[in-house]
Parts: C-alpha cells; sequence; structure tokens
C-alpha cells in the first residue's frame, strides 16, 4: 500500500504540478488537487501506463481520491 | 525550418492532396509517415520525394477505418521516430450516387475512410500529443462540407461530420496546446477530380470565380502554414481553399 501510495503520488505530482504535501490518501483530485476532466484522463492513462494495467472508463469514473487510485491499483495488481 | 524536428503523420498521403502536404511537410523540415491504403508503388514515390528533400520518410500500410491497425500505426511512429507532433487527416474516398440509388455498402464505406478513419487517427494521436503537451491536428474535410453536392449524400455527411469534429477536439484539446482546424479544398486537380467528364469540370469552372480548378500544392500550402508556428492561435476553424466558390453564388 505505502509503496504504491509513493509511487502514485509521484505521478499525481507530475501530471498536476502540485505540491508533494497538498496529496495524501484523502486528497479528492477535482476538489483538492484541481484537476479537470483532460487531466483525470490522462492521469489515469499514467497510472495504466506506470502499473501495466487497464483501467475501464466504468471503473475510472469511480476513482475520486488518491486513496480511490490506490486501492483500485492494489485490488487489481 | 519552421518545422525542423517535427514529425508528422498524413494518412492517404499516396497520391493527390496526400501527397502534396506530406512533401510540403518535409520541405519545411518535418520527418514523415507515409500512411497509404493500397497503392504501395505510390507510397514509395511520395516517400522519395520526402528524401529528396532531405527528410526522413516511413511507410506504413494501414487502413485508418480500422481503430488496430490505426493504433499500431501510431505505435509504430513513435517507436520509430520518437514523437507524433502533426497529423493530418487526408485519407479519403468517394462512392457517388442519387440517395435514392445509394446503397448501403456504399454510405458505410464512405463514412467509416473519411470520418470514422479521421475519428480513429486523432484518439490515436492525441495520446503522444497530450504526453507532448503540444501537437497540431489538420483535419481535411471539404467545400461540400460546407454547401452539399447532389450525388454525394455520403462524402458530404462525412466531410461535415469532420468540421463538428474539428471544432469540437479544438475545445477538448485547446488546453494542452494541441490546436485542431479543417481545410475545405474546393474542385482540387487529383485522381479523384480526374474521373469527372470534361463537361462536369468546365461547368465547376465556371462557378469559381477565380475560373479553375486549384493544385494540390495549393492546399497541402495552408496545411504547413498551419502546422508551424505562425499559426500557433489558430485553432477549431474551418478555411475554404476553393478559388472563392462558397463566397459567391455563382
Amino acid at each position: 500500500m505505502a509503496d504504491t501510495f509513493e509511487k502514485v503520488k509521484e505521478i499525481i505530482i507530475d501530471q498536476l504540478g502540485v505540491e508533494e504535501d497538498q496529496v495524501t490518501l484523502n486528497s479528492s483530485f477535482v476538489d483538492d488537487l484541481g484537476a479537470d476532466s483532460l487531466d483525470i484522463v490522462e492521469l489515469v492513462m499514467a497510472l495504466e501506463e506506470e502499473f501495466d494495467m487497464q483501467i475501464p472508463d466504468e471503473e475510472a469514473e469511480k476513482i475520486r481520491t488518491v486513496g480511490d487510485a490506490v486501492k483500485y491499483i492494489n485490488d487489481h495488481q | 525550418m519552421v518545422l525542423g524536428g517535427k514529425v508528422a503523420l498524413v494518412t492517404g498521403s499516396s497520391r493527390g492532396i496526400g501527397r502534396a502536404v506530406a512533401v510540403a511537410l518535409a520541405k519545411a523540415g518535418a520527418d514523415v509517415v507515409v500512411n497509404y491504403a493500397g497503392r504501395e508503388d505510390a507510397a514509395r514515390q511520395t516517400a522519395g520525394m520526402i528524401n529528396e528533400a532531405g527528410r526522413k520518410a516511413l511507410v506504413i500500410k494501414a487502413d485508418v477505418a480500422d481503430a488496430g491497425q490505426v493504433k499500431e500505426m501510431v505505435d509504430r511512429t513513435i517507436k520509430e521516430f520518437g514523437r507524433l507532433d502533426i497529423l493530418v487527416n487526408n485519407a479519403g474516398i468517394t462512392r457517388d450516387n442519387l440517395i435514392m440509388r445509394m446503397k448501403d455498402d456504399e454510405w458505410d464505406a464512405v463514412l467509416d475512410t473519411n470520418l470514422k478513419g479521421a475519428f480513429n487517427c486523432c484518439r490515436a494521436a492525441a495520446r503522444p500529443m497530450l504526453k507532448a503537451r503540444g501537437g497540431r491536428i489538420i483535419n481535411i474535410s471539404s467545400v461540400v462540407g460546407l454547401s452539399g453536392n447532389p450525388g454525394q449524400a455520403n462524402y458530404s455527411a462525412a466531410k461535415a461530420g469532420l468540421i463538428g469534429m474539428t471544432r469540437t477536439l479544438a475545445g477538448e484539446l485547446g488546453s494542452r496546446n494541441i490546436t485542431v482546424n479543417a481545410i475545405a479544398p474546393g474542385f482540387i486537380t487529383t485522381d479523384m477530380t480526374e474521373e469527372l467528364p470534361a463537361e462536369v469540370k468546365k461547368r465547376l469552372e465556371e462557378r469559381i470565380p477565380l475560373g479553375r480548378l486549384g493544385a494540390p500544392e495549393e492546399i497541402a500550402a495552408v496545411v504547413a502554414f498551419l502546422c508551424g508556428p505562425s499559426a500557433g492561435y489558430i485553432t477549431g476553424q474551418v478555411i475554404a481553399v476553393d478559388g472563392g466558390m462558397t463566397s459567391v453564388m455563382k
């Protein structure tokens, strides 16, 4: 879990241009990290590449917080 | 070299407008992927012209209507050239018929290649462009997408559809510095218009204020401009390059 979070955090910082301390498991991509819809698409693409997985659209829509992303990745690895 | 270091993919560039576009982009400094569906010999000729301009060419056979083949083509482009900066959706076919006689497969073939093909390419190319935070997409529409043309319900619907897609993608991708524009060529001397009877061509010329058909290079020059740094603030536009024919009633 901690390992996944660190990797996910790195990608989020890179993609969204946010500060490290803004990214917690509870941060919402849209409300806390200022992501727009295209940011989310790009973030999902980057996560798919990093973790070598396919995240279906209907699952991607449910990923709203950093914790959701980490949980999804851990559950599907 | 305004396009030095850039990589362009031009669909349907074995002949006609596509070939002229591929060569113009190469002359402006871009390496070019020459996509074709059927005529390999002609595609190789286009590649030769790109090489003569001092640029690299990669010839790829792919049916743009097939999303899988398009994805493979874009993946290969990235593998060989490391980037994709410019996409020109030019591949197009005609299956003319009056609506009462138009067969399902004539409608489907034209929509699949001319509209869905461009969609497939935009979707696949958007990925590397988003990552690179920049890119240029040019869709080759047509004046018949602006005004309609008896006998071409399928072709004009596809070309009008391209205009809608162009404007939408300009909105979706603008925040990532990707511009999306369409060009609406009038009647241009290519194999496609060569098929028209002499009498039809003569009547067409009478409707064109400049009094002649256009040359493929006259379309290519506008594409090259839209791909260059001077056109960085132009997006979501449709530029008719038609000798004035859609501007006047004649």
